[in-house]
C-alpha cells in the first residue's frame, strides 16, 4: 500500500481570485520582505479581506529558513489565532509556513522533530494555502519541509504527509517579474525534482507520468522563461511544471543530487536550486551503471538516443548540460567561485552530510564514503563521471 | 540451517549476519540504540513474541528472545503483526515505508530513525540472508 497526496490545486492566469472565496475569520500570511516590496502581500491581503477575513502578516522569513524563525512565527500565530495560514513566497516561505502551522496546532512539537511517522492531528485550528512565487521547489504541494540548523550548519529534511497544503494557488502572476538568475536556479531545482522522482527507488505508477511531463515542459520552457521573462506562455508552463514535479517527488522521493546539493548548500551557502541542479548531470552519469534508474524511458520520451541505459544516461546528462549552458548555470563547484583550498578543507564535512542525508538511501546507486568524496571532487573539477 | 521466525535462534542468527556485514557496519557506524521487536499475536502466534537487540556502532552486541518484557527498557520498541514482520524479513516491505504507512509502529526518537535509513536498509538486507522458516 502507498499513498498519493495532493492539495486542491488552482492554477493558471488569475488563479489568485480564488482567495476571494475563502471562508473563515482570520488569515495569517507567512512571507518575506521581498514579497512585501513587490506588492504581492497587499495583493493577497486585499483579496482575503474582500472575503471578509482579518489578516496578519509575518514577513521575516529568510532564504533557507532556520529552526529559530519557525519558532518565532509559530508564536506570532498563537497570538493571532488564525483559521487560515497562507504561505506566500519561494520554497523558503512555504516551508516556514508549514513548520509554523504544525507548531501552532501542536505547541508541544519542536520544529526539528517534525517527521512522517508521528500523527499530529493537524487542522484542528487552521488550514493551509500555499502560493509559490518561484517556479522551483514544488513546496506548495509537497509534504517536505527543509529547515536549516544554523548551529550545526546542516539542512534538515523534515515533514509529514499531514502538512500537504489544502489549497495551492499556482498563478503565473507571481512569477512574471522573477529575475533571470532566480528563474534559472529554481528551474533547475524543478528539473532535478522531476528526474529524481522518476529514478528513485520509491518511484511508482502515480508519480511516473507527472515526472516525465515535468521534464519535457522544463526542457522546452525554461530557456524561454530565462531569456525573456515577459514570455508569459513560458512562465505559465514553467510554473505548472514546478508544481507537477513537486507532486511527482512528494509522492515518490528524491535521490542523490539532493543529498549532494543539500550538503554543498549548507556548507557554502549556495541557493538550493543552483546546488542540486549542479549535481544532476554528475548523478545521472554515476547512477547509469546501476541499471535501475530507467533513463532509457526518459530519453525515449524526449526523443533522445535510448538503446540502453548507458547510452540514454549519457544522452540525458549531455542534454541537461546543454540546458544549463543555455541558462548560464554554473556547471562545476569551481565555477560557483569556491576556492580549491576552501573546498578541500570542507571535503570531509561535505561527505559526512551527504552520506547521512535522507535522500541518499533511495538513490538508484548509493555511493560509499570514498565514492561520495570522488563525486564532490569530480563536480569541483567539472569532470564527467568515469567510476 | 533454517531458523523459525520469530525465535531466540532467529534473532541470534540475524545478530551474526549483522556482525559479518561490512555494509551494515559502515551504514550504522554512528548508530547507538537498542530495540524490542514485538511480533504481535495472531496467525501462527498464540501470544506476542518479544525480541531484544542491542545495536551499537555498526555491531550487534547482544540479541535474544525476551520472556519478561520488563527485564529491559530499550530506547526503541517496534511492533507489527506477524504478517507484516514476515514481509519486512523477506525484504518485501521497506521498514521506512512501513513506518510511514503505520503498519509498523515505533516508540522512541523518530528523528534518530529518520536519519539512519541506510542502516535500516542494510539491516533488512541482513534479515533476508538469514535462512528463515515461517510457521504457517
Ligand atoms: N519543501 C520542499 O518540497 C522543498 C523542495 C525543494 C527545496 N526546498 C527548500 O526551498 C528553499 C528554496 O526556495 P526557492 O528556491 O523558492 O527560493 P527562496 O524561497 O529561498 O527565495 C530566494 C529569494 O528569491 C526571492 N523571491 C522569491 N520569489 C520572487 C519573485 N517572484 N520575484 C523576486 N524575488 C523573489 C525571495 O524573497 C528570496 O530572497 C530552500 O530552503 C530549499 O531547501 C523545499
Ligand atoms: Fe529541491
Amino acid at each position: 500500500m502507498w499513498y498519493f497526496d495532493s492539495p486542491h490545486i488552482v492554477y493558471g492566469e488569475d488563479a489568485r481570485c480564488v482567495l476571494e472565496t475563502v471562508e473563515g475569520r482570520r488569515a495569517f500570511i507567512v512571507t518575506d520582505p521581498t514579497m512585501v516590496r513587490l506588492g504581492f502581500v497587499d495583493e493577497v491581503r486585499r483579496r482575503l479581506e474582500s472575503a471578509g477575513l482579518e489578516v496578519a502578516v509575518f514577513s521575516e522569513v529568510e532564504p533557507e529558513p532556520s529552526l529559530q524563525t519557525a519558532v518565532r512565527g509559530a508564536e506570532a500565530m498563537r497570538a493571532f489565532e488564525p483559521d487560515w495560514i497562507v504561505g506566500l513566497g519561494g520554497g523558503s516561505c512555504l516551508d516556514a509556513a508549514k513548520a509554523m502551522w504544525i507548531m501552532y496546532e501542536r505547541p508541544d512539537v519542536t520544529p526539528d522533530s517534525i517527521n512522517p511517522f508521528d500523527t499530529y492531528h493537524l487542522r484542528q485550528k487552521a488550514r493551509l494555502i500555499t502560493i509559490p512565487t518561484t517556479s522551483g521547489t514544488g513546496s506548495e504541494v509537497t509534504w517536505a519541509i527543509v529547515l536549516t540548523d544554523t548551529a550545526e550548519q546542516r539542512k534538515l529534511g523534515l515533514g509529514t504527509r499531514e502538512c500537504v497544503a489544502d489549497i495551492a494557488i499556482v498563478d503565473p502572476y507571481f512569477v512574471q517579474g522573477m529575475p533571470a538568475r532566480l528563474t534559472a536556479d529554481t528551474g533547475m531545482d524543478a528539473l532535478t525534482h522531476a528526474f529524481e522522482a522518476y529514478v528513485n527507488t520509491w518511484h511508482n505508477d502515480f508519480s511516473d507520468g507527472l515526472a516525465l511531463q515535468a521534464i519535457k515542459l522544463i526542457f522546452t520552457y525554461l530557456p524561454r522563461a530565462y531569456r525573456d521573462g515577459k514570455d508569459m506562455e513560458a512562465r505559465e508552463h514553467m510554473h505548472n511544471a514546478a508544481t507537477i514535479a513537486g507532486l511527482a517527488c512528494s509522492n515518490s522521493l528524491f535521490a542523490l543530487a539532493h543529498s549532494l546539493g543539500h550538503s554543498l548548500g549548507a556548507l557554502f551557502h549556495i541557493p538550493h536550486g543552483r546546488a542540486v541542479g549542479l549535481f544532476l548531470p554528475y548523478t545521472i552519469e554515476y547512477s547509469a551503471p546501476s541499471g535501475a534508474a530507467r533513463y532509457a524511458d526518459i530519453a525515449r520520451f524526449l526523443g533522445l538516443p535510448a538503446d540502453d541505459e548507458e547510452t540514454a544516461a549519457w544522452a540525458l546528462s549531455a542534454r541537461v548540460r546543454q540546458l544549463m549552458h543555455e541558462i548560464d548555470q554554473p556547471q562545476s563547484i569551481a565555477a560557483l567561485g569556491i576556492a580549491r583550498a576552501d573546498f578541500d578543507a570542507q571535503l570531509e564535512a561535505l561527505v559526512d552530510r551527504a552520506e547521512s542525508d535522507s535522500q541518499t538511501v533511495t538513490s538508484p546507486r548509493v555511493p560509499d564514503r570514498g565514492e561520495f568524496a570522488r563525486l564532490f571532487v569530480y563536480a569541483y573539477e567539472g569532470r564527467p563521471i568515469d567510476f | 540451517m533454517a531458523h523459525r521466525f520469530p525465535s531466540d535462534a532467529w534473532i541470534k542468527a540475524l545478530c551474526a549476519e549483522l556482525n559479518a556485514s561490512e555494509a551494515y557496519a559502515n551504514a550504522a557506524k554512528n548508530w547507538e540504540g537498542d530495540f524490542y521487536f514485538i511480533v504481535e499475536a495472531g496467525g501462527p502466534l498464540e501470544k506476542d513474541v518479544w525480541l531484544y537487540m542491542d545495536l551499537w556502532h555498526g555491531k550487534c552486541r547482544e540479541a535474544f528472545e525476551v520472556t519478561d518484557p520488563a527485564s529491559k527498557s530499550p530506547e526503541f520498541v517496534m511492533s507489527a503483526s506477524y504478517e507484516d514482520w514476515k514481509k519486512v524479513v523477506l525484504g518485501e516491505l521497506d521498514p521506512i515505508k512501513g513506518l510511514i504507512s503505520r503498519r509498523l509502529k515505533l516508540k522512541g526518537n523518530m528523528n534518530k530513525i529518520m536519519r539512519a535509513p541506510q542502516a535500516a536498509k542494510e539491516l533488512v538486507a541482513c534479515c533476508t540472508k538469514v535462512e528463515t522458516e515461517f510457521p504457517a
